[in-house]
């Protein structure tokens, strides 16, 4: 049972405290909590189709379907996860300083929110289909004890969505200003480390070349199977023993997404005194937040 | 000219085909042989046969190799060109019982 427990855990954490940081950075925007269940229904539901189809998937593209289906989902979680820090670095300063001037973004903000629906959508896709896919050949079979195996599955189930509801409620007690530069912190990592992924999925479907395997050795000192070496991928997106494409990927994702964000927060517009005239609201999306 | 094109573009497969092919079972959730030696330095061919009706996923973080098998399902994974050692791998579903190494030599 604990065995099944720690699997479906596992399986269930990385897009559970993606939804808790992505419900942190979020917080302010109306409707924000539609648009979250819209991404997680849409997900679970998409997890047991995928689940059904694995086969089929698996033969498309010469036998490399699985990889490439998991490639296309980083994928445009990446493009995703970076346009959400870029756009947060021009607007969410601007919402933290004025919670007021939320108002004026609304458009704006549904336009993020639904995009961010989506992404929840994918990350759910991703990790689910395994999830389900275990779970699912757990109840098709005739182990002994598979229901206390279910039930473990279960019970993690349970357990990933509490740590996620647990990072979202440390994260909500973060005053706005602060909770916008950490959550933004935790995205570029995260997007970072599944650039990284997706070079590893490009390697084994035999697309790229992986440059040096492995770039360096760490599994001696901390073992990817090891609790700390568990959290650091979850985290940082640590591998013990990466390939060279990997470290590229992730390298370059980081830099682009953080150069993305400096960018925006500096294009921003000082608006003059002359030009926030009453009655002609200046466009918030291009003020700067005001000098402290 | 179209034919040079041709041929070019049929020279991966043509070199897939002479890759060495290797084969594992899964069987009562543990892999057959669990210990597969391959040659060093070439890439290689590895199929993976599920025999029992649960899935699986074939793991190995020496390896960069991470993939879902299904119940009574073949899967097939390139490997390599791999330096001499010792590469384990696990059933990351039943990991106390599907456990192996390819040797490279």
């Amino acid at each position: 049972m604990l065995a099944s427990a720690l699997i479906v855990l596992r399986e269930t954490l990385e897009a559970a405290l993606l939804i808790g940081i992505i419900a942190a950075a979020t917080r302010g925007l109306a409707g924000r909590n539609f648009w979250l269940a819209v991404g997680l229904g849409a997900g679970i539901a998409g997890s047991m189709v995928t689940a059904g189809l694995i086969e089929t998937i698996a033969e498309l593209a010469g036998g490399v379907g699985q990889e490439l289906f998991n490639a296309s989902l980083l994928g445009v979680a990446v493009l995703m996860l970076g346009w959400h820090n870029i756009w947060m670095a021009r607007h969410g300063r601007a919402m933290a300083v004025e919670v007021k001037a939320v108002g004026l973004e609304v458009r704006a903000g549904q336009r993020e929110l639904s995009a961010l629906a989506l992404l929840i959508a994918l990350a759910v896709l991703r990790e689910g289909s395994e999830t389900a896919l275990f779970l699912f050949g757990l109840a098709g079979s005739e182990e002994a004890g598979r229901a206390g195996l279910l039930l473990g599955g279960g019970l993690g189930l349970m357990a990933g969505v509490a740590l996620g509801w647990a990072l979202y409620s440390g994260l909500a007690r973060l005053s706005m200003r602060h909770v916008f530069a950490v959550t933004g912190g935790l995205i570029l990592l995260i997007a970072a480390g599944m650039a990284g992924q997706l070079g590893r999925l490009l390697v084994q479907a035999g697309l790229v070349q992986p440059l040096a395997l492995p770039l360096w050795d760490t599994s001696a000192f901390m073992p990817m199977d090891s609790a700390p070496g568990k959290l650091f991928h979850l985290v940082i997106g640590y591998e013990a023993q990466p390939s060279g494409i990997q470290v590229l990927f992730y390298g370059t994702t980081f830099m682009v997404i953080l150069l993305g964000m400096v960018w925006s927060t500096l294009r921003c517009v000082r608006p003059t005194v002359s030009g926030n005239a009453v009655g002609k609201p200046c466009l918030e999306s291009h003020a700067c937040p005001p000098a402290r | 000219m179209k034919l040079l094109v041709i041929t070019l573009l049929l020279l991966p497969i043509g070199s897939l085909a002479a890759q060495p092919e290797f084969s594992l079972s899964i069987k009562d959730h543990r892999f057959v042989p669990a210990e597969l030696r391959v040659p060093a330095g070439q890439k290689i061919r590895l199929r993976v046969v599920n025999q029992d009706g649960t899935p699986e996923e074939f793991e190995s973080p020496a390896l960069a190799r991470e993939k879902l098998i299904a119940g009574h399902a073949t899967a097939r994974l390139y490997l390599g060109p791999l330096d001499p050692g010792v590469y384990t791998f696990i059933g990351d579903f039943h990991a106390k019982s599907a456990r192996g190494a390819i040797v490279v030599e």
